[in-house]
């Protein structure tokens, strides 16, 4: 066998290795520095990453935060059908109603009224009966029509000489904490660590195995833990910008209350994050097309959207379904997140919602692993 | 002579049934440039890609620089160099930063400065790769596998879909490598590649090793050192077969689509005799050529078929 000089690398550097070897020039981590740095850089030229995990969720907050906005109780619009008597009980209701939720009524042909009032426009019609009474049209479903319904008899009841048995008063509170915004920005963010997660680990491995880079990695002596232990790491690097991005806006844009330490939530992302990259490594373990990973992930993800809570409290299921719905580790962690930013509470009082991210997160991994397809 | 990589015996089944490799035996000896040639689907791939250790063999054994996959994996990926046949690489890494982050996984790499530099990737170092046209990303790919600094270089099919200057620098490339004393397996379907780069080379078919030698040797044993291809009016339909096979320095006959071609050791004493037989039997020439035996007559006279007929 020829033996050579030792490679001078700077000079003659794709010199067939001589022996005996020199110290290497790269160490122990020097794969997984480089798989990490070609992943952030990867990720950062990838407009639709950018814009799906930075800029989505801020447009989606934004927008829902405009929408559902707190706002005073706007005017009642109530219809009175064309009548003898409904100019009269129209000006009672425009004149007497409490301010400032003040009631607006409107006189109007039967039809118009009951086609309008379908249509949205007002929450109550007011039919003014024959022998002096007043008839009630609304829809139990519909709070505001209800809560018309409420103000109108009261304030029809009171303009026609109504005692108050027990005199009242009332306060307003809209604080930053309860209000839809609060609600909606630890929910969105839980929501983005999973589509982050579940796309870019998920998606990212099968389009990496289908256009066989994973095998040409491992032609080299790149560790399969490296290369896992790169792309987790990526991960949490967005994470951290995530919940920093989306944090800062709601408290910057909607004035937001975090009650939490950063440390806490910083915590409860890494745990969710790396939740959902175990269960996108699960699904990405043997697809070979990133159509199949594609459907997949789909198919992971939607139950948590529809139960988990992130746009309105998953409460509002049946009783019976909420065990399975706090299984979910998207419940858990918008739990934890919600318990944290609002509520400020202390991370060892979310113990068992740490734990089912933890194992959903574990089990997935360990599962990856023994079915993983590598090449 | 020092033999680097080795297999014996070597099969594989794939799903229990469709047999790739059947059989094979193989010995690469240091700082020589061993092709394997090959229609497609004789199992080129298969057999590479067991050496390379990404794929496990159903039986027989591959040794390779004194190793083993199964007890010197890591040793091992140190020291190859590998070009698979069809890699995507990261289209939005620039070459530069492509061929880092390859050199990351070793432990003695070459600077990809210098393999840039000797790929003639230097004016495109900062370009990503999606931009890169198929010669240039197929030198990356090559680059990819010389950054590790290896002493064996595999190849796939490397030159497959490339224009001829793309297949030319390639061909300089591997030259280059085998002049630093390493040593080169390719898998190639085109016999003009086999002809120029390889030193020996190995003609597989149905995953089986048909013949193996030196390109001249190979030439020189089936074929002589010249074809002789003529056509006869009126067509004699192999009739004359016999009668081809009896004229003088004729060492094989092959005939196709009406044109018979024979392989012959010295044409200038084959031709005269060749045309006084058909005058003699009222024939008549339309069509004579001679030229010089290559690697696909010899595939033609092992299998009866042509190289790229699949």
């Amino acid at each position: 066998m020829k033996v050579e000089e030792q490679p001078d690398l700077t000079s003659a550097p794709v010199t067939p290795p001589a022996s005996p070897r020199p110290a290497p020039t790269n160490g122990r981590w020097a794969g997984y520095r480089g798989l990490l740095t070609a992943r952030m850089k990867e990720l950062w030229r990838e407009p639709e990453v950018v814009f799906w995990v930075f800029v989505f969720p801020l447009l989606l907050a934004f927008g829902l935060g405009i929408a559902f906005r707190d706002k005073p109780v706007g005017v009642t619009n109530v219809a009175v059908v064309a009548s003898p008597g409904a100019q009269r009980t129209a000006g009672w209701l425009n004149k007497i109603s409490p301010r400032p939720a003040a009631i607006h009524a409107d006189v109007l042909p039967q039809a118009e009224a009951f086609n309008r009032f379908r249509l949205g426009k007002y929450a109550l019609v007011i039919i003014p009966q024959a022998e002096g009474g007043l008839r009630y049209r609304y829809d139990p479903a519909r709070p505001e029509s209800v809560l018309a319904r409420a103000q109108v008899d009261d304030a029809l009841q009171a303009a026609a000489g109504r005692k108050e048995v027990i005199p009242t008063s009332s306060e307003t509170a809209v604080e930053p904490g309860s209000r839809y915004i609060d609600f909606l920005i630890p929910g969105l963010l839980g929501m983005n660590l999973m589509n982050s997660g579940m796309w870019g680990i998920g998606f990212a491995l099968v389009d990496m195995r289908q256009r066989k880079l994973l095998k040409r990695f491992l032609a080299t002596p790149m560790r399969r833990g490296d290369f896992l232990l790169a792309l987790s790491s990526s991960r949490l690097v967005l994470m951290l910008i995530e919940v920093v991005l989306l944090l800062g806006f709601g408290v910057l844009v909607f004035h937001m209350r975090v009650l939490g330490s950063l440390v806490s939530i910083l915590f409860i992302g890494t745990v969710g994050a790396l939740s959902f990259g175990g269960l996108g490594l699960l699904t990405a373990s043997r697809a070979e097309k990133i159509e199949t990973v594609s459907g997949l992930i789909n198919v992971v993800m939607l139950p948590m959207w529809v139960f988990s809570g992130v746009f309105f409290s998953y409460e509002r299921f049946p009783a019976m379904m909420l065990p399975f719905i706090k299984a979910l580790p998207l419940t858990a962690l918008n739990d934890a997140l919600r318990a944290t930013i609002l509520e400020g509470a202390p991370l060892a009082t979310q113990g068992t919602r740490l734990a089912i991210m933890a194992v959903w997160g574990g089990v997935s991994f360990l599962l990856a692993l023994r079915w993983f397809k590598w090449i | 002579m020092d033999v680097v990589v080795r297999c014996r015996n070597l099969f594989k089944t794939y799903d229990g049934k469709v047999e790739a490799v059947c059989g094979l035996d193989l010995e690469i000896r240091i700082g020589e440039c061993f092709g394997l040639l090959g229609p497609n689907g004789a199992g080129k791939t298969t057999t590479i890609e067991i050496l390379e250790g990404l794929l496990p063999p159903t039986s027989g054994e591959v040794e390779i620089l004194g190793r083993n996959w199964g007890a010197h994996q890591r040793e091992l990926r140190e020291l190859l160099g590998i070009s698979l046949q069809e890699t995507r690489l990261s289209e939005k890494l620039t070459v530069r930063e492509t061929l880092k982050l390859f050199s990351s996984f070793y432990q003695f790499p070459s600077s990809p400065q210098a393999v840039m530099e000797e790929m003639a990737l230097m004016e495109k170092a900062d370009t990503w790769v999606g931009k890169l046209s198929g010669g240039q990303r197929q030198r990356l790919a090559v680059a990819a596998a010389l950054v590790g600094n290896p002493r064996i270089l595999f190849l796939d099919e490397p030159t497959t879909g490339l224009d001829p200057q793309s297949r030319r620098q390639l061909w300089d490339i591997v030259r280059q490598f085998q002049k630093r004393g390493g040593t080169v397996l390719l898998t190639t379907h085109y016999m003009d590649e086999a002809e120029r780069l390889c030193d020996r080379l190995a003609i597989i078919d149905h995953g089986k090793i048909i013949t193996e030698g030196t390109p001249a040797e190979l030439i020189k044993r089936y074929c002589g050192q010249n074809m002789v291809e003529f056509a006869v009016t009126p067509a004699i339909d192999g009739g004359g077969r016999e009668l081809w096979q009896s004229l003088p320095g004729v060492e094989a006959v092959h005939e196709e689509d009406g044109l018979t071609s024979l392989s012959v050791r010295e044409a200038h004493q084959t031709i005269p005799a060749l045309l006084e037989a058909v005058e003699e039997r009222g024939w008549r020439l339309v069509h004579l050529t001679t030229r010089q035996a290559s690697l696909e007559d010899v595939f033609v006279h092992l299998t009866g078929r042509h190289l790229r007929e699949e």
